[in-house]
């Protein structure tokens, strides 16, 4: 790591910044992220990527929305709880929301941590932060089988367009998938911070290098990304 | 914004050994205090409730897509500034990756053109069978 994190040659008095900085960062014939190491990079240029993914899934859900001429169901009336008798629309989205929103919170306040060394803290934090991210992926799979024995299928539903089911299965399914993946990785740094892998230089059992705790930095990265996505989610499936 | 410049400077000055990197790295994380986070925190509550209101309340039509736009940005601005730090990142990196999905809204309005079109089709052959 130590030969990809120094470029800079001594001597250079401080970059500049604005348009000037982002000309001579990309035009150093070096590395042109200069006090990022590779590993954020890399997680960054991947959220670029997946955001790709998730903006085509989303304007193939608006593509079939405006194109179709059969009406699309009314997601407040479809995903709504009865409640001691009262139809509350969108309950359990909006609790998805606060859940997920929460997590992004507690992933803040774990990364911070990390870099103050309060190791069991950071580690605690990214705990909560899985088990609310395991909360979501299991409301979901509430949502989805009461949906389900609703009639809803990718092919059709009881209530309008049959694109409806197709759009909301893959959509929902991609994002619960990248916050399963997400709980997953979560587990694994928590447990690396709380033995203290970073402090002793313990070697990843993948990779076989040194990790430190730009790690759960990095961590941090994917998990606020798999928020962001719900937020649009949130805004173009559910509530448009 | 002030924090940004500090980093530039503290980077470029700790750039000139391997151990001054890795250690100094860390360090500069710990300018945001937990007070930033806490608000940030906060206003995602807030407007994660204001556009769950929309619904609730039931606002129809260019309101409520309007409402739902603009809650959406700021949730997703402050995410992205603060709680993945693009704010304080250098603008070679935030450019870098703020940029391309540009590309993304290009795509969305050829798909708008294409998508009156079909649905104009549709409704010519089929009349409103579908």
């Amino acid at each position: 790591m130590a030969e990809t994190t120094l470029t800079n040659t001594t001597g250079i008095g401080p970059r500049p910044d604005g348009l000037r900085g982002i000309a001579s960062d990309w035009s150093s014939d070096q590395r042109a992220f200069k006090n990022v190491s590779w590993g954020k990079a890399m997680m960054w240029i991947f959220l670029l990527s997946d955001t790709f993914i998730f903006g085509c899934f989303l304007l193939a859900y608006m593509t079939a929305r405006m194109s179709t001429v059969v009406p699309w169901p009314n997601a407040s009336e479809v995903f709504s709880l009865h409640i001691g008798g009262v139809s509350v629309p969108l309950l359990l989205i909006a609790i998805m929301t606060f859940v997920l929103i929460s997590s992004s919170g507690t992933m803040a306040m774990a990364v911070m941590q990390g870099y103050r060394r309060n190791r069991k803290m950071s580690a605690i934090l990214m705990l909560v932060t899985a088990a609310l991210g395991a909360t979501f992926v299991g409301m979901q799979a509430f949502e989805w089988t009461k949906l389900i024995s609703e009639g809803v299928r990718p092919w059709g539903n009881p209530w309008g367009a049959e694109q409806f089911g197709a759009t909301f299965f893959m959509i929902t399914g991609f994002h619960g998938t990248h916050v399963t993946i997400g709980v997953i990785f979560l587990l694994i740094v928590a447990r690396k911070v709380w033995r203290g892998d970073y402090d002793v230089g313990e070697r990843g059992f993948f990779t076989s290098r040194r990790g430190n705790y730009e790690s759960v930095e990095i961590m941090g990265l994917y998990w606020h990304f798999v928020d962001l996505v719900w937020v649009f989610i949130f805004a173009f499936f559910y509530l448009w | 914004m002030a924090e940004a410049t500090a980093h530039g400077s503290e980077h470029s000055a700790h750039a000139h050994g391997h151990d001054a990197t890795t250690t100094a790295h860390a360090e500069v994380h710990q300018e945001h205090p937990i007070r930033l986070y806490l608000i940030v925190w906060l206003w995602l509550f807030i407007l994660s409730a204001c556009s769950y209101f929309v619904d609730y309340v039931g606002f129809e039509g260019y309101l409520r897509w309007t409402l739902i736009l603009i809650f959406m940005v700021l949730k997703a601005g402050l995410i992205v500034a603060v709680f993945m730090h693009m704010a304080f990142e250098r603008p070679a990196l935030s450019w870098a990756i703020l940029l391309p999905p540009v590309a993304v809204l290009v795509f969305v309005a050829l798909m708008v053109f294409e998508s009156d079109y079909t649905a104009l089709t549709r409704m010519n052959f089929f009349g409103t069978g579908g």
